[in-house]
């Protein structure tokens, strides 16, 4: 009898699997579970060209409904998974229903972490992640006054970057001193900042919220902790996630800000893998948790070869983007701790390069309009290639020859 | 509805029909076509959606631009005069049929 494949979960992660296990040959059973009522979509537009109306609300679909038939993958949605019983290898669905599985994934990703002030559940507080919040939030910007952004990450700063497009009144309010600090450089921080200044948008660094403040139940302002009050009859919450890990922890496997898994993607429990958004993983010396679609995909590919026989570590080099005004960043690698950059390229041009390094290693990069850039840099990274910020700030140094000489 | 003809590198043809306005990209995605990954989604972000337009339909699409010339220089496998990123290729109103061909690889 064929094996049989659970993966809890339709995101990216979830979907991936599914698909790669296809690619990897996995002839057995494979079921999505996802308790959202309708068919796996695309997140990264919803915040960039869905919300900016350059894509419809149709194009954000993964694959057309016949493909998941057509690869025999059974997409079960509406159906919320209660528990997991190791035992006998099933899970029960709140319904009551037990489906037994012979591999499990967790592919239960994270929701956006709530604000911890008061006021948080007045109307007019919106958050982002799923379509129907999208839906919610741009319908809510059509009559938006003023806008108040509480986060200065990447999703704060895209809704502020389509507010502004709209012509919304649009503030950011940022507690640490200064933009997407837990993913870029100081270079990068401050480009931005001046980008979205120059949109119009107001931007309140090291400005912790106290409160928001409201009216008849609606949403009037956001209070500062230092009691300046920024106005506003609409406000987004963009201040990070929280991984799902409630199924895995009632279910007795290690978690602790994520599902812990080792480098194939395993939990304390072989027979359950975890991957994307929900999953904590050993990385060079760290264990991290990334929120991306090329982690999801990627973990998704790892785990489908770790099924059909063949594991290897997990070692993809991490790589994020995000478009606001117009600017595309791309990053490849991982930042925290660097302790030396260099800016290769033309800030003033809007297309630069800033390469980063820990200790000497080349650890990331953060690209600007500069994509063929960020490509080599991938390469590079992968391939723990030694280059000196020296040899970067010297003139005529291109990232395209260093990919080149190393290909050749 | 224009017939989008995707010819994967050991030869296997796929024909879409795909309507105008549509990226032979998202077409390809949304029918599940091996060859086509598409990793940023359509963002001109990751030319992991690669494609060589026959020379025949190349006149359909809109000139290279600045950002896809550059990812075109970085793609996994060779870029040739026919390579485009196929997010840029939008199937435009009165087109009957497009041929493409993916490369062997594309990450």
């Amino acid at each position: 009898m064929s094996e049989r494949v659970v993966i809890v979960g339709a995101g990216h992660a979830g979907i991936s699997t599914a698909f790669e296990l296809r690619e990897a040959g996995f002839a057995g059973p494979v079921v999505v579970l996802d308790q959202a009522g309708h068919e796996p979509y695309e997140r990264p537009p919803l915040s960039k060209a869905w919300l900016a109306g350059a894509v419809s609300t149709g194009e954000l679909a993964f694959r057309g409904p016949e493909v998941y038939a057509r690869r025999r993958i059974e997409l079960r949605t509406g159906v919320r998974v209660s528990a997991i019983d190791r035992g006998p290898r099933e899970v029960v669905t709140a319904d009551g229903a037990r489906l037994p599985y012979d591999h499990l994934v967790l592919a239960t990703g994270a929701r956006p972490r709530a604000l911890p002030v008061p006021g948080a559940g007045l109307a007019g507080v919106h958050r982002l992640h799923t379509l129907a919040d999208a839906l919610a939030l741009r319908a809510a910007l059509d009559g938006a006054r003023a806008l108040a952004i509480v986060g200065g990450g990447f999703i704060g700063l895209e809704v502020a970057a389509a507010a502004r497009k709209r012509g919304v009144p649009t503030t950011v309010v940022e507690a640490a001193p200064r933009l997407m600090r837990r993913v870029v450089s100081e270079p990068v921080s401050a480009f931005y900042h001046r980008l979205h200044e120059e949109a119009g948008c107001v931007i309140r660094t090291e400005a912790a919220v106290g409160a928001l403040t409201g009216e008849d139940g609606h949403v009037t302002g956001v209070r500062l902790a230092d009691g300046a009050t920024v106005p506003a009859d609409m406000v987004v919450a963009g201040i990070g996630v929280v991984p799902e890990t409630g199924l895995a922890g009632a279910a007795g496997l290690a978690t602790g800000d994520g599902v812990l898994v080792d480098e194939a993607l395993r939990t304390s429990d072989p027979a359950v893998f975890a991957v994307g958004d929900c999953a904590r993983f050993p990385l060079g010396e760290a264990m991290v948790r990334l929120e991306s679609v090329q982690n999801a995909a990627d973990q998704g590919r790892a785990v489908a070869a770790a099924i059909t026989g063949d594991a290897r570590p997990y070692r993809d080099v991490p790589w994020f983007w995000t478009d606001q005004h117009g600017c595309k960043l791309q990053i490849a690698g991982i930042a925290t701790g660097a302790d030396e950059w260099a800016v290769v390229g033309d800030v003033q041009e809007r297309r630069f390069t800033v390469l980063c390094w820990r200790r000497g290693a080349l650890v990331a990069g953060e690209s600007v309009n500069r994509p063929a850039d960020h490509l080599a840099l991938r390469r590079l990274i992968a391939a723990k290639a030694s280059i000196s910020p020296a040899a970067a700030r010297a003139g005529g140094f291109t990232l395209k020859d260093h990919a080149r000489s190393l290909a050749g | 509805m224009a017939e989008v003809t995707l010819i994967s590198h050991s030869g296997t043809r796929t024909t879409l029909e795909v309507p105008p306005g549509t990226s032979v990209m998202r077409a390809a995605i949304a029918n599940g076509v091996r060859g086509i990954y598409a990793e940023c989604g359509g963002d001109t972000m990751c030319a992991t959606c690669h494609v060589y337009v026959d020379p025949e339909f190349a006149g359909l699409f809109p000139p290279v631009n600045e950002d896809e010339d550059e990812m075109l220089e970085a793609t996994a496998c060779d870029r040739l005069p026919s390579s485009r990123l196929s997010c840029r290729l939008t199937i435009p109103d009165g087109c009957g049929a497009v041929v493409v061909r993916l490369p062997e690889s594309q990450r």
